[in-house]
């Protein structure tokens, strides 16, 4: 991925395309301990519902507080070992709850009992921890009103195919999720995104119940929603909104994959299926238990860490690099990446040269060689309000070529992140 | 229950397309060293001397400040030895090395280290260093005295000045018979009197071309800036042809070809948006002629760029609207 002799040309960044990596997925085996994440920071004093010993079934739904709304599935049969604080980007910290697995597999049955006639409610209490992570936030929100919901048979960053890999081997159960999906959120349409190589093989999704289909790009960034909801939609969001703001939500195709396997067999699915990319960038697609720490991933699959090598939970572009193998696979993990410690860039502490790559490559026309001398400053506030902050779609593209390796992605996130800290702590005020 | 490993954690994006500042910097001393060879060539030793010390001194000047000022060396990235090649480029080759020294501290420290060094520098740093040079020792950059001991075998005399002289003495001069005293083909061949590295054209030009096609500066600038010459050279000429030169005379002479490739093209002091570098090469151009025209300088480059360096920050406000914009 280097830079090309001629660089007159802006350089293009290309999804890589799935033929020849059709090949059946690596199947891990149930992991001995399964672990689960749950928000906020979490210390040893507080009241918790979980209590160590717990027995919990695969498919149980789990709550830690009393007072939230928020719950994870269980992924395995077994008992609750521990429960600990685990620290996550920015220095937040949230609650993992790790469990013993047992000998046999035992499905919890509260699903089953409603799962007879779909409905959001239903949707919304027992499928938000399934694989694909389908999120029914935007659903709730009195005020925004969903009428077209876009499913996603295509991943957003580069060498990820995970969604790709569903909507070409599973059409028959997305179309069912699609359905289920019309019917519980009254959205009026349905779109179908697919790269071109995909529309022969998943071209077929949602044709019985009237989904459109359209073709994405094959030029990063184009399958990051927010780019898709300018390209493909033609209604550009503004900045600081969400595409739930327009009448539109997002699902990965895993997701609605698993709301069709869901209320078809009544059994909430938890495994996971993910893009392995080795250091040699070659892939293997995965199908982990949700919980899998990572380590067993590699050791199934070959891949030795060592170290000073680099672990990235996602791809390569928009990915969240982690400090452990520990780290376990969760509802939304759709890539892991392996880099050797060879193959690491690093960015420096060199100033903006003002070269002009950033700006020229920003498929948002931010001013970026302006925007990243106010975020160096600290200057949160000047840089939203003058040089648009927030119309940033997070792609890292202007990282990527930086000629300064500056961490201007980095810098983005960090202001994003502390702005969204200020009506918070006016609050507390 | 966390193994032992250390594995190496950091922000997306993961990858990097693998340019760096020192890149950038040796190609463009890579693609410059066609006119200084040839400079070294015409003026011998000497050049090599002027060259070789503006330079050494110039990354030295940028260690000295680097350590007075408790900043991280950065005299590898090559930065410091661009500045100091192409203020070395447009001197002549018999200047005196206290002046090439004193140009270069000028240059990198003035320039360019007291506003923060690389990046920060709002105005190009050799060009700082050339103008303090030719205000306060004019007559070591006057290359009809400067080079009075040379033999070259055609015409030994600095084509802007020449024409300069004609158009303030019309009635003894015809600019246009001045001019056509010089053919085009050994200007662009390197057969004039002038910097060491700013005779060449036809070396500059494809040193040019080469860091246009590999992307390390931005063809938008020195297009227009090309185009404005000329066609403001067009207007002048085609207002009074007995006064004024031709547009490739114009090309041709002094330190227009170095400026379009090598000056203007400066990362820090110019804009980075598509209409900004338009009009800023268009300006600079214009301001060029205008300045050799009707200005009171032989050659007008100097402060032609240091007018659009100031103009740069404002210039590099039109930009296109981001996406999503609210209003």
């Amino acid at each position: 991925m280097k830079k090309s002799f001629i660089g007159l040309t802006k350089p293009v960044l290309e999804y890589q395309s799935l033929t020849g990596l059709m090949t059946k997925p690596e199947k891990i085996a149930i992991p001995k301990k399964a672990s689960l994440f749950f928000k906020g920071a979490y210390s040893q004093k507080d009241a918790v519902l979980l209590k160590i010993g717990e027995k919990v079934k695969t498919g149980q739904k789990l709550c830690l507080y009393k007072n939230s709304d928020e719950y994870a599935v269980s992924p395995v049969t077994g008992t609750v070992s521990l429960i600990s604080s685990y620290l996550g980007n920015f220095g937040q910290s949230c609650a993992m709850v790790t469990i013993d697995t047992a000998d046999t597999e035992e499905f919890d049955e509260s699903f089953k009992a409603v799962c007879a006639a779909p409905s959001l409610d239903t949707a919304r209490n027992f499928l938000t921890g399934a694989a694909g992570s389908p999120c029914f936030g935007c659903f709730s929100d009195p005020e925004k009103k969903i009428k077209t919901i876009v499913v996603c048979g295509t991943d957003s960053d580069i060498l990820v195919e995970t969604n790709g890999y569903i909507a070409a081997s599973k059409s028959d159960i997305i179309t069912k999720g699609v359905s289920i999906l019309k019917k519980i959120t009254h959205a009026s349409t349905v779109i179908v995104a697919l790269p071109k190589a995909l529309v022969k093989d998943a071209g077929a999704i949602g044709g019985a119940s009237g989904a459109e289909l359209r073709e994405i790009g094959s030029e990063y960034p184009s399958a990051l929603p927010l780019v898709m909801m300018k390209n493909v939609m033609g209604q550009p969001v503004p900045a600081g909104k969400g595409p739930g703001d327009m009448g539109v939500c997002f699902f990965s195709a895993e997701a609605v994959a698993s709301i069709g396997a869901a209320f078809t067999d009544g059994r909430i699915p938890v495994t996971k299926t993910l893009t392995l990319i080795r250091k040699d960038l070659s892939r293997v697609m995965v199908e982990a238990r949700i919980g899998t720490p990572i380590a067993d991933i590699f050791t199934a699959c070959g891949v030795t860490v060592s170290e000073k090598d680099r672990i990235i939970i996602g791809g390569p572009m928009t990915g969240v690099s982690v400090y452990t193998e520990e780290h376990p696979v969760t509802p939304d993990t759709d890539a892991i990446m392996v880099q050797g410690s060879e193959d690491v860039s690093l960015v420096s502490d060199y100033p903006c040269i003002n070269c002009g790559e950033c700006v020229r490559i920003c498929p948002m026309n931010i001013p970026v060689n302006m925007l990243v001398r106010f975020l160096e400053a600290g200057q949160y506030e000047e840089a939203a309000d003058m040089y648009d902050l927030h119309c940033c779609i997070e792609c890292g593209l202007c990282s990527f070529v930086c000629v300064s390796k500056m961490p201007i992605f980095q810098y983005i996130r960090l202001a994003k992140y502390e702005l969204s800290r200020i009506p918070a702590a006016a609050e507390e005020a | 229950m966390f193994v032992d490993k250390k594995l190496i954690v950091s922000h997306a994006p993961f990858w990097h397309n693998g340019s760096c500042i020192g890149e950038r910097n040796y190609h463009i001393m890579l693609a410059a060293l066609p006119a200084i060879i040839f400079g070294i060539m015409q003026y011998g030793s000497a050049a090599i001397g002027v060259i070789s010390l503006a330079i050494s001194s110039a990354m030295l000047w940028e260690l000295a400040f680097n350590r007075a000022a408790k900043r991280p060396d950065s005299i590898g990235d090559g930065s410091a030895a661009v500045v100091g090649m192409v203020l070395g480029m447009m001197l002549p080759a018999t200047a005196p090395w206290w002046l090439v020294i004193v140009g270069t501290f000028v240059a990198i420290v003035i320039g360019k280290q007291v506003y923060g060094g690389i990046g920060a520098n709002p105005f190009n740093p050799a060009i700082v260093g050339l103008a303090i040079l030719s205000l306060s020792w004019g007559k070591f950059m006057d290359f009809d005295a400067a080079l009075v001991n040379y033999d070259f075998g055609f015409t030994a005399v600095y084509p802007l000045q020449l024409v300069k002289h004609a158009s303030k003495n019309p009635e003894i001069f015809n600019v246009a018979d001045v001019v056509n005293s010089f053919k085009i083909m050994d200007l662009l061949m390197g057969k004039q009197v002038g910097g060491i590295g700013a005779v060449f054209g036809l070396g500059i030009i494809v040193g040019g071309i080469y860091l246009i096609i590999r992307g390390f500066i931005r063809w938008e600038i020195s297009l227009s800036f090309i185009v404005g010459v000329i066609l403001t050279a067009l207007l002048f000429q085609a207002s009074d042809p007995t006064r004024y030169a031709c547009p490739m005379f114009h090309l041709l002479t002094g330190y227009t070809l170095l400026a379009a490739f090598f000056i203007a093209t400066e990362d820090s002091s110019s804009p980075v948006n598509f209409i900004p570098m338009l009009l800023y090469g268009a300006g600079m151009g214009m301001m060029t002629v205008l300045i050799r025209n009707i200005g009171a300088y032989a050659d007008g480059i100097i402060y032609a760029v240091l007018i659009m360096n100031v103009a740069n920050p404002l210039l590099d406000k039109i930009r296109p609207k981001a996406i999503g914009k609210a209003v």
